[in-house]
């Protein structure tokens, strides 16, 4: 039973690494590459989310609030204060793993709605501090950020590299760095999920009651996921604020918020690589609209409600299900 | 994709069409992009900006286009956002392969774009105000309005000359308000000037009377300011007057349009602000350089549109027309002849202004082109 | 002294009434289907907006409000009845995104219909403001109280004295106890949200002379709504009256004696903290978790 959850989990790892390594046959310039590097980054902090929200079953709308945090974190350690990335990128994520222990105890007590006004009011609470402190964070007109640098080897978007006899440009570089983060990250949560703090946080899901009963410390096990979750985003804010190499408080504000857990639920809740759809599907969309001008608001709000209308599980789970249906005897049917 | 291709094959038709006349390279349009905040917060900049950049490129093709080419303009809605903006910024520069950017309605999506335009060294126009887009000089940047720094001077300029030097602040928390109470704030160190009283509003808020309370009960306050755009001031203006307040109120450029007038009505009465002459073209002397520009704009906007001008178009404005004027000056699109161009035009007038700009100044203005405005019976009065 | 705490009283409860009736859109809606209404929001523009259109076209300015609000009930109808009773079976997550979807579609046709601009409604009566112990107050802010308090009073009085308000609440109670008693549900939810988008459209109208109009005011005026709610707690009339004035009492006051930076912050603070002393808002309904 285990065995072939685990397979599962490999397969699902396998078939997104080939995905990610034979997309830049289809990308044909740096601008492609740029929308899937963004991707891969807004994908791996969903990822992270998907953990509270598809496993745990605890919803955030203040997601973002962690995710900006991690970005102004590296956008100010590594401007003003010279220090490298990855120090700032793991400092950062540690620093806010310990507010999200802070904040998550007393939040996650609460229930349904109230957890996510609790959850939708930290986010606004960062996204104001962020707008406001103008000295250390250059206020709402936002502040740029430098590129990423690990031992004095520095990885620009608009730089040239040299891999194994290849030659990549910064778009191309950046690209083939977050296509192996997003793997990581997506690697991480499945060993998460398939431990027994991952069995654990299924009850909790399941059942809240049910699993206190059967001896399992929910508040604990809930927090824990809450940090995790917090700590991809952070770590992802801040490869997204080197990346973007310009951020403004609005990667920490309540759209950005709705985005992330837009994508969760659009992708399917509780499927790693649901939500990976649904970010790759909402980063995609906007730019598609883009050619309809006045039209977009209102086709952007269609899509999203019709979607969720008739796919209440989310894109991949239901065309899982309706693959599954068709090929019913025949093994797996994943598309 | 789609559209790529059959623009492409338009484009061939186009060319093999003319292929007895003219030469394929001259047919080839030139490409100017654009990203504008068109929705969202602040869609009172973008809407009037790509309606001015849609018109005047109709316009100039109509009439030949430039370099015996045609103007082709790609523009994309960044809705106030400056991720929006970059990606935008990415897409003209990466995958549309435009000549020139004019666009960037606010200063958060102008600097979003920055450190890409620079990289890929193209020639961008800024539409947004703050001083931080120009200075310090950015080679690959420019743009047409004022700074927020300019505002405040000439604000501050005038208050003195009333016998004003202390003052309450009021500022919007978005980019805007923010940039210009920073700036204010360092104006006045240098005037000699205090503020004794400096609050803020956000975006979103209904009623600022709270605030206003405050600074009216503030000793010592002889005016008040208010820094920032959108509705906010005009909700700002008329609780000023509900409160009774009758100190001299000075608004920013913010607010320059006739929209402004409409929201804040009657309690308008009296308020002061510095804006580009576009609002009062007949009071303008008939020796002023830019009344014939202004008044010309003006009529040719409100004709086409069936809606009043605002001074935030006048900056799509000049914009396209500096970029028109440098690729001129060069002879071609060539990106970097282009933007040494633009760096060397001097005394081109245009409706925010004249401008001159040379290495050290991608702005060109100065603080006297701001016009000091004052409401007088619902309407726009010439001060100085 | 007194004086500036009275102004600064004024300015929270006019807002503070407006987030109130906001709440109680929130509240009728959760009570009939335990749905939140991100969508809440856009009624209130609708309101607006309407009205303000309608009378540039010439109609009488009551005609408009009527009008306005009846378009805005059909919208609420059209909301149940296309967008949330297809999707009954989906989890509450799910219908926070589809109501998110429909409010940024709504705001999508209202841009399209009727533009970007910001728009003037005239004050119901005189322009003049009342001025009491150096205090001024809006002659338009009595409106948002008085048309406020009727609502509120006309409420009650739908919940208990009528049948089919009483419906409603069985309903809210227990869905399949209703149904067996004979009560048609889905026409029920459908009347929630009617009457949740007439709530949500006249709060528009009453406010719009003071907060100007716009098609993209909806969100956040809906989204203190929502917060109203919360802290009041979720399905309670009186928590959302309650969440809604102390919300707008706590921000005008955080904006004139703490920090105008940071009253929204004050205002976010004051959620959390009333949360965490009572995790069901204010006055919400200890509900018995079923296993």
């Amino acid at each position: 039973m285990l065995n072939r959850f685990m397979q599962m989990r490999l397969r699902d790892l396998i078939i997104l690494a080939i995905i990610l390594f034979a997309l830049p046959l289809f990308l044909n310039n740096p601008f492609h590459y740029d929308l899937a590097t963004q991707m891969a980054i807004i994908a791996a902090t969903v990822v992270g989310l998907n953990l509270l929200v598809g496993f745990a079953g605890q919803i955030s709308l203040g997601h973002a609030g962690f995710f900006g945090l991690g970005a102004y974190f590296t956008g100010i350690m590594t401007s003003s204060y010279g220090w490298s990335s990855v120090p700032a990128l793991v400092v950062g994520a540690i620093a806010v793993g310990i507010i999200a222990w802070i904040v998550g105890r007393p939040i996650l007590r609460l229930k349904g709605h109230y957890l996510s006004m609790a959850t939708l009011a930290v986010g606004f609470i960062i996204a104001i501090i962020l707008n406001n402190e103008r000295a250390l964070t250059g206020g709402p007109d936002g502040m740029p950020v430098p590129a990423f640098t690990v031992f004095g080897w520095e990885l620009s978007p608009f730089g040239s590299y040299n891999l194994l006899g290849m030659e990549l440009n910064g778009s191309e570089a950046w690209y083939l760095f977050a296509a192996l983060v997003l793997l990581v990250a997506v690697w991480l949560a499945q060993n998460l999920i398939d431990s027994p703090i991952g069995r654990a946080l299924r009850s909790v899901h399941g059942s809240e009651v049910a699993a206190r009963v059967v001896g399992v410390d929910t508040a604990r096990y809930k927090s824990l996921v809450f940090v995790v979750s917090a700590i991809y985003a952070s770590a992802m804010g801040s490869l997204y604020a080197h990346f973007q190499g310009f951020i403004t408080p609005a990667v920490a504000g309540f759209d950005f918020s709705i985005l992330f857990i837009t994508m969760v639920v659009l992708g399917g809740m509780g499927s790693t690589m649901g939500v990976i759809l649904g970010a790759v599907v909402l980063k995609l969309l906007p730019q598609v609209l883009a050619d309809f001008q006045e039209l977009e608001t209102v086709m952007f709000g269609a899509i999203l409600m019709l979607t969720m209308i008739f796919m209440p599980k989310g894109l991949l789970p239901t065309i899982q299900m309706a693959v599954g249906k068709r090929m019913k005897k025949k093994a797996g049917g994943q598309a | 994709m789609l559209k790529t291709i059959l623009r492409r094959t338009g484009q061939v038709a186009a060319i093999a069409a003319a292929g007895l006349v003219m030469s394929a390279q001259a047919a080839e349009p030139i490409k100017i992009g654009s990203f504008l905040s068109v929705t969202g917060p602040a869609s009172f900049l973008g809407d009037p900006e790509l309606k001015t950049l849609e018109m005047y490129v109709e316009k100039i093709n109509e009439d030949g286009g430039v370099l015996g080419r045609p103007l082709e303009l790609i523009h994309y809605d960044d809705v106030g956002n400056a991720s929006n903006a970059r990606n935008f910024a990415s897409r003209l520069i990466r995958s549309d392969r435009v000549d020139i950017i004019v666009g960037g309605s606010t200063t958060g999506a102008t600097m979003a774009a920055v450190p890409l335009v620079e990289q890929a060294k193209v020639p961008f126009i800024s539409l947004a105000g703050a001083v931080v887009i120009t200075n310090p000089v950015k080679k690959w940047v420019f743009k047409t309005p004022q700074t927020d720094r300019m505002a405040a001077e000439r604000i501050l300029t005038d208050m003195k000359d009333r016998g004003i030097t202390r003052f309450g602040l009021i500022s919007g928390t978005g980019g805007f308000g923010s940039s210009g109470r920073t700036q204010t704030l360092d104006v006045v160190e240098q005037m000699g000037m205090e503020v004794v009283a400096d609050v803020t509003y956000s975006g979103s808020d209904t009623d600022m009377t709270a605030q206003l309370t405050n600074i009216r009960n503030t000793d010592g306050v002889e005016a008040v300011l208010n820094f920032g755009f959108g509705q906010g001031p005009a909700i700002v203006t008329r609780n000023y007057a509900q409160l009774g307040m009758e100190l001299p109120f000075y608004q920013s450029h913010g607010v320059a349009s006739d929209s402004f007038l409409e929201l804040a009505g009657d309690a308008a009465e009296g308020v002061r602000l510095p804006a580009s002459p576009l609002l009062v073209p007949d009071s303008l002397p008939d020796d002023d350089p830019q009344k014939q520009v202004v008044q010309d704009y003006k009529a040719e906007y409100e004709a086409r549109w069936d809606s009043k001008v605002s001074t935030f178009g006048a900056y799509a404005y000049d914009g396209l027309m500096l970029a028109v004027q440098a690729i001129e000056a060069a002879g071609s699109t060539d990106k970097e002849a282009v933007r040494e161009a633009l760096e060397n035009i001097q005394g081109y007038v245009g409706v925010t202004g004249v401008f001159n700009m040379s290495p050290e100044d991608h702005n060109g203005l100065e603080a006297d082109s701001f016009r000091i405005l004052e409401v007088q019976n619902g309407e726009w009065k010439l001060i100085n | 002294m007194f004086a500036e705490f009275l102004q600064y009283l004024f300015t929270g409860i006019t807002i503070g009434a407006t987030y109130a009736l906001i709440a109680l859109g929130f509240t009728l809606i959760y009570n009939a289907s335990h749905v939140i209404n991100f969508a809440q929001g856009e009624f209130l523009m609708i309101g607006g907006m309407a009205t303000v259109s309608l009378t540039a076209m010439g109609v009488p300015m009551v005609l408009a409000i009527i009008l306005a609000v009846l378009l805005a009930g059909v919208l609420g109808i059209l909301l149940q009845r296309f967008a949330i009773a297809p999707a009954k079976q989906a989890d509450v997550v799910t219908l926070i995104i589809i109501t998110i979807g429909a409010s940024i579609f709504i705001r999508g046709l209202a841009q399209l219909v009727w533009g970007k601009e910001y728009h003037v409604m005239q004050n119901f009566s005189s322009d003049e403001p009342i001025r009491i112990f150096g205090a001024v107050l809006n002659s338009q802010s009595l409106w948002v109280l008085g048309i406020g308090a009727i609502l509120v009073v006309g409420l009650v009085l739908f919940f208990t004295r009528t049948l089919i308000g009483k419906a409603i609440l069985a309903t809210s109670m227990n869905k399949e106890a209703a149904r067996l008693v004979g009560i048609r549900t889905q026409l029920v939810l459908m009347l929630a949200f009617l009457v949740s988008a007439v709530l949500g459209s006249v709060a528009g109208v009453v406010v719009a002379p003071i907060t100007f109009t716009s098609y993209d005011i909806g969100i956040m005026l809906g989204l203190k709504g929502f917060v109203a709610a919360a802290i009041g707690g979720l399905g309670s009339g009186i928590g959302a009256v309650v969440g809604g004035l102390l919300l707008g009492v706590v921000e005008a006051m955080a904006a004139g004696y703490i920090s105008s930076d940071y009253k929204d912050a004050v205002a976010f603070s004051m959620i959390l903290v009333v949360l965490f002393f009572m995790p069901r808002g204010l006055f919400g309904a200890k509900v018995v978790e079923r296993v």
